[in-house]
């Protein structure tokens, strides 16, 4: 599952003899224009940018693990396109308005046919199939009105990861094009339900954030609920009703093992790991006050972190594993409090009508995503880590449990209409638009988005 | 057993495409569900659906098996105090049964706290009956939070009747 990224395209391009259409190596560093196009994301999302991204040509037609080279380069353009499409912040042109690139194009664009096109930005690149069975995948981000080179990447993939190389070009363009930090080569968990409302068959499962990959992890006998990856994403921390004793367990994706995290009786639940991933925070009630542990991720004793009559639950890390954010009852209904990760320093951070719940500490740091119950209504908002800047983004009946993407620019979470008993997951950016419902095979709750593979 | 080859052979065939080679029956997408007979999961029913012969009797023989809560809530109400009563009256006449109590809630909370509150509710009526001199060690508490509601609306009604404890006598 490793990605070469080679900067030095040239090289391998160059070495590619047996390719008479090899596109003439450039040497010269990109010249970066000052009229660069860049997307203002700070104040909200003013106008897509239109990007046009042809079908990517291949040096030579080649049959693959993967599939025909020329089909994996009108496959890898319509991963990217979707990928920026679902972003909010661009416009891809129809493929109908591209013109047709040729693998010599590819370092040259035809600046002149496209300026017509009314794109800002030109992406194009290759795919190649190696002798070794590998895949290169290139990717150029060009603008088009000042005719500069902005990105050229090269990806080497095993067939195996061919969409990986994909979401990485469209992960470099956004990044560069945006400012913002990349997303979309990455994975989510979540919770695949069916059936009756009183008999929801839930199975854990993951996908990639565009919802392809997709794979069921449990097999739907028992109750499964709030899965989140491991920051190393080989491990997933769940709840399960297995054999009726509703406790957290692991389960290790390589191996397909599942284990408990706590041996004892007690209901535990809320699970999430430590940003190192060397802990899990938890939640675990006795006698029905409920207050929030950590215990080792590898197994062990569990330590003790609130001591306060009420429900203490939700726990998440800030970014550099200093802080928790967590929602207690302890002022009569659920709030959001802020402690040191030892435990001290507790103090509320929401004051606005209405009860706070299931915080989630953005990857930046800056913010805490939250679901806000008032007025009949479950609303995902955030505010900052001190409590300020309060903003709900979403306005529905019932929308609960936000995750963050790897770049803490998209919220993830999930939405039931009233009286369906089927949720589904959504997505919305930080500044409340581009609410998009995401495909599932059945429907989803519980969703938990990974950070960035490498 | 032909059956389930040809459902590898589409998952792998599904999968090919999505750049795994390591598939095996449990990626296999489930079809919908067919068995509506109570049973179908392992433990995937609360147990409420799964009841014995001496939990049938139970449920005649005491005025009722449940009792509800307010919004949030999960103190005992005079209700709810007469209804443990009749509960206690027959655990006592039947000593050495266990008996599980499950919490549950309705869909107005966020899943995580909601289990909490189910527990909550659980220990209520566990503490309840156990000041009534059932052995608490033959008490049980499972909470299923707003998983498993009986009421299927989205409205005052059904809400009020997914707050719940339910008492399970289990043997």
């Amino acid at each position: 599952m490793k990605i070469i990224r080679t900067l030095a395209l040239a090289f391998s391009l160059a070495g590619g003899t047996a390719y008479a259409q090899t596109p003439p190596p450039i040497t010269a560093p990109p010249q970066v224009a000052e009229e660069d196009p860049v997307i203002d994301v700070v104040g909200g999302i003013s106008a897509p940018m239109p990007i046009a991204i042809p079908v990517m040509p291949t040096s030579a037609v080649a049959s693959t693990a993967a599939g025909s080279t020329d089909v994996l380069g009108r496959q890898l353009a319509d991963i990217i396109t979707n990928d920026l499409r679902n972003s909010g912040l661009f416009t891809p042109l129809s493929q109908d308005r591209l013109i047709p690139v040729a693998y010599s194009e590819v370092t040259a664009p035809a600046y002149d046919n496209w300026g017509a096109t009314g794109a800002q930005a030109l992406v194009q690149g290759y795919v190649r199939a190696n002798a070794n069975g590998s895949l290169t995948v290139g990717c150029y981000l060009y603008d088009i009105a000042s005719r500069a080179e902005l990105i050229r990447e090269g990806f080497v993939v095993a067939p195996a990861d061919w969409r990986r190389a994909a979401h990485k070009c469209a992960d470099a363009i956004y990044t560069r094009l945006t400012g913002e930090g990349p997303y979309f080569d990455s994975q989510l968990v979540y919770v695949a339900e069916q059936g009756p409302k009183n008999r929801r068959r839930k199975q854990i499962a993951i996908m990639d954030q565009d919802g392809a990959s997709h794979r069921f992890l449990t097999n739907g006998q028992s109750i499964v609920l709030t899965p989140r990856l491991s920051p190393k994403q080989n491990q997933i921390v769940f709840m399960s009703y297995e054999n009726k004793r509703p406790s957290i367990r692991i389960y290790d994706i390589g191996q397909r093992t599942t284990r408990p995290l706590v041996d004892n009786a007690s209901l535990t639940f809320a699970p999430r790991f430590s940003p190192d991933g060397r802990y899990v925070l938890f939640s675990m009630s006795v006698a029905g006050n409920t207050d929030l542990y950590r215990v080792p991720a590898a197994g062990g004793a569990p330590q003790r972190l609130t001591n306060a009559p009420g429900i203490d639950t939700g726990g998440s890390y800030s970014p550099d594993g200093s802080k928790i954010v967590f929602e207690s009852d302890r002022g009569g209904t659920q709030q959001l409090y802020v402690m040191d990760a030892d435990g001290g320093n507790q103090r509320r951070i929401s004051f606005g009508g209405g009860r706070y719940a299931t915080p989630v500490w953005s990857p930046r740091g800056d913010l805490i995503a939250f679901t806000r119950f008032g007025g009949g209504a479950f609303r995902i908002g955030v505010m900052s880590p001190s409590g300020g800047g309060e903003k709900l983004l979403t306005n529905s009946w019932g929308d609960e449990g936000p995750t963050w993407s790897p770049n803490g620019r998209v919220l993830m979470f999930f939405r039931s209409a009233q009286g369906s008993g089927r949720p589904d997951l959504w997505s919305v950016d930080l500044t409340g638009v581009n609410a998009r419902k995401i495909s599932t095979p059945l429907d989803g709750s519980d969703p938990s988005w990974g950070p960035i593979r490498p | 057993m032909a059956k389930v080859m040809t459902s590898v052979v589409l998952g792998l065939a599904l999968v090919a495409t999505a750049g795994c080679t390591k598939k095996r029956i449990a990626d296999v997408p489930p079809g919908p569900i067919t068995d509506n007979s109570g049973g179908g999961g392992i433990d995937n029913s609360s147990g409420e659906e799964q009841s014995s012969a001496l939990n049938e009797q139970f449920k005649r023989e005491v005025s009722s098996n449940t009792i509800h809560f307010s919004f949030d809530q999960y103190d005992i109400d005079p209700e709810a105090r007469a209804i443990l009563d009749s509960q206690a009256r027959w655990l006592l006449a039947h000593p050495g049964v266990r008996i599980t109590i499950e919490g549950h809630c309705d869909e107005r909370g966020t899943r995580e706290y909601n289990l909490a509150l189910g527990d909550r509710r659980a220990n209520a009526a566990k503490n309840y009956l156990a000041a009534r001199g059932i052995p608490a060690s033959q008490i049980n508490t499972i909470s299923y939070g707003k998983e498993r509601p009986v009421a299927l609306g989205s409205d005052d009604s059904s809400w009020a009747q997914n707050r719940r404890a339910v008492t399970i006598v289990i043997s």
